[in-house]
């Protein structure tokens, strides 16, 4: 059985031609796993012992007739900052290197009622904050087309396990572009669905009123998937929400006909790397060819996005990172004479630089006399940014534009200038401060090599839509390129 | 409004972070110029715009209710078993009261 480029489908068809067995794909991919990731560093946590169990559980299951379920044996990666029963969940932070929850998150609870197998936990940027996944605690991931390459951030270890063919899907989560990002830079399919769509609960909170997990995927489809499987309202998350569940995948029919596809002049401007300009340009003159209606939009408050962003954002990540006290879980400081030196310490020593300026930073605009100057005014710009997509979606039916303004750019080459890294998120954050759902796909390779992503966003709870669109397009300019990896590498 | 090195040390204090010298002199660098930089919707006229109180609901309120059930929860051997230390039921902390 053949590991490279299997997909949900793929895998399916050969279970149940009896091709293969789950034993067998998940032994092939822990055995990938063992040779390749040495060198990619997708993976903090490998359960292979448990996945292996699970497989076998499953394969008994079909023998004996049960029919395949939506998952059935799908070897999954999960970023670790949702929560799995049992499994280390660290968020990539030592201020969690040894917290194993009680609990799952609902979308796992979902995955693995329809049958998936977990194969391990995946490298993110610490508590998903960052664009290139170099601030996690623990080690870098590297982009499997480029290994002097960041895969992206902050699920940037569920990309490249992706990428690299380290499990058939992942999920990611999203609070800035941190699923379409990362799936952008390693030429993979990453959907960020409209906020509440799925259950945020057991994804560790950083942006509360921006999270949202979604999956990453080989395929359009296989995103379709995954999506029915984890949607829908949950007891446990008063913000998910109530809209009926469609099934995603029959929504898939190929036709672009009537499709009207805004083009916002804003997405194409300064800073926009040629290469990628080019790709997506003409990305947009394929839809034009397949049938759809090209129409030029304006999100005019696009540049205020990241300002906007970056306040919210923050605010909310100090709020929900004041838990992180020594106290219940995680990790806790030795040289402590008293409690509030304990807070302090433990937190000084279990946090790194990128979440301690984060909380720095909302703590600032959040406190007393700041409050209505930065807080109040970014959810007022956030209104006039959501209002900018109502508008436009009267003209149009999906959004097309870049995800990143670059390709994978080099290790180490933004650590040094956080307002730089955040300013590559400019595509992506827009679609969280609307709460409207986005995707990635892949639409070319540049000179060097490098994957380039498409975005496409669409209106809220109208993923069938936006599918639809992509998956279209997917089907009639495949990206069939795949990064050069040798297991004799290690 | 510049962040000077007071403004660091006085919202550290607050976010319960202890700060070497050097992380407070580059936080003052990096916060002062991230907060030049979002000082940039001041050249907005939100006077009569409302803030958005619930992600994505403008005019919708959809998020949902439910009713208060009692279910179970998790219980304390569960809820104590990634407590950094513990005794006899409870989580233990270095000492509050002198």
């Amino acid at each position: 059985m053949d590991i490279i480029g299997l997909t949900i489908e793929t895998l399916h068809r050969a279970l149940q031609t009896g091709e293969t067995t789950v034993r067998e794909v998940c032994e092939r991919l822990l055995e990938r796993i063992d040779a390749l990731d040495g060198t990619i560093g997708a993976y903090l946590t490998v359960d292979g012992e448990r996945a292996l169990q699970r497989a076998d559980a499953l394969d008994r299951e079909r023998r004996e007739g049960a029919p395949l379920k939506p998952l059935t044996g799908v070897p999954i990666a999960i970023k670790d900052n949702i929560c799995t029963r049992q499994l280390r969940t660290s968020c990539a932070s030592r201020i969690l290197h040894n917290y194993v929850p009680p609990y799952n998150a609902t979308a796992v609870e979902r995955l693995l009622d329809a049958g998936a197998v977990i194969i391990g936990k995946t490298n993110c940027d610490e508590f998903a904050m960052g664009s290139s996944n170099e601030n996690s605690a623990f080690k870098i991931v590297r982009n499997p087309w480029n290994l002097e390459r960041v895969p992206g951030g902050s699920s940037g270890g569920s990309a490249a396990a992706v990428a690299a063919d380290l499990c058939v899907a992942a999920l990611g989560s999203d609070t800035g572009g941190s699923i379409r990002q990362p799936a952008s830079l390693c030429g993979v399919v990453g959907l960020k669905p409209t906020y509440g769509r799925v259950s945020r609960y057991g994804l560790v909170a950083f942006g509360s009123s921006l999270d949202q997990i979604g999956p990453i995927t080989k395929t359009v489809r296989d995103a379709a998937r995954v999506l029915r499987v984890i949607a829908g309202r949950d007891w446990h998350d008063s913000t998910s929400s109530n809209h009926d569940v469609v099934d995603y995948e029959a929504a898939l029919n190929g036709e672009l006909k009537g499709i009207r596809v805004g083009v916002p002049r804003e997405y194409f401007g300064q800073g926009l790397d040629a290469e990628v300009k080019r790709a997506v340009e003409m990305a947009v003159d394929r839809f034009a060819d397949l049938g759809a209606e090209i129409v030029e939009i304006s999100l005019p408050h696009t540049e205020y996005a990241i300002a906007c962003y970056y306040i919210i954002a923050t605010a909310e990540a100090s709020s929900n990172l004041a838990r992180y006290d020594g106290v219940r879980y995680g990790y806790r400081t030795t040289r402590a004479g008293n409690l509030r030196e304990m807070y302090r310490r433990t937190r000084d020593e279990g946090f790194g630089a990128e979440v301690k300026r984060r909380i720095m930073l909302g703590t600032y605009v959040l406190s007393a006399g700041y409050y209505d100057a930065y807080y109040l005014k970014a959810q007022k710009v956030r209104t006039l940014i959501q209002r900018d997509f109502t508008q436009a979606f009267a003209q149009c039916d999906v959004i097309a534009g870049p995800t990143s303004p670059t390709v994978a750019f080099r290790l180490g080459e933004k650590t040094d200038d956080p307002l730089k890294m955040y300013l590559s998120d400019i595509y992506t954050i827009t679609a969280n401060l609307a709460a409207i759902p986005g995707i990635s796909i892949p639409c070319g390779l540049s000179q060097d090599g490098l994957p380039i992503g498409l975005q496409l966003l669409g209106r809220r709870f109208d993923e069938a839509t936006l599918l639809r669109v992509a998956h279209a397009y997917e089907q009639a300019y495949p990206f069939e390129h795949k990064p050069a990896l040798e297991m004799s590498d290690s | 409004m510049p962040i000077t090195e007071r403004d660091v040390e006085k919202i550290a204090e607050l976010a319960h972070l202890e700060l070497t010298e050097e992380e407070k002199a580059l936080f003052t660098r990096q916060l002062a110029s991230i907060v030049r930089y979002v000082e940039k919707l001041n050249e907005l006229d939100t006077e009569d715009v409302p803030p958005m109180m619930h992600a994505g609901a403008e005019e919708e309120a959809d998020y949902a209710q439910r009713d208060d059930e009692v279910l179970a929860s998790l219980g304390q051997e569960t809820a104590l078993a990634n407590a950094p230390d513990k005794a006899r039921g409870f989580f233990r902390v270095p000492r509050v009261i002198e």
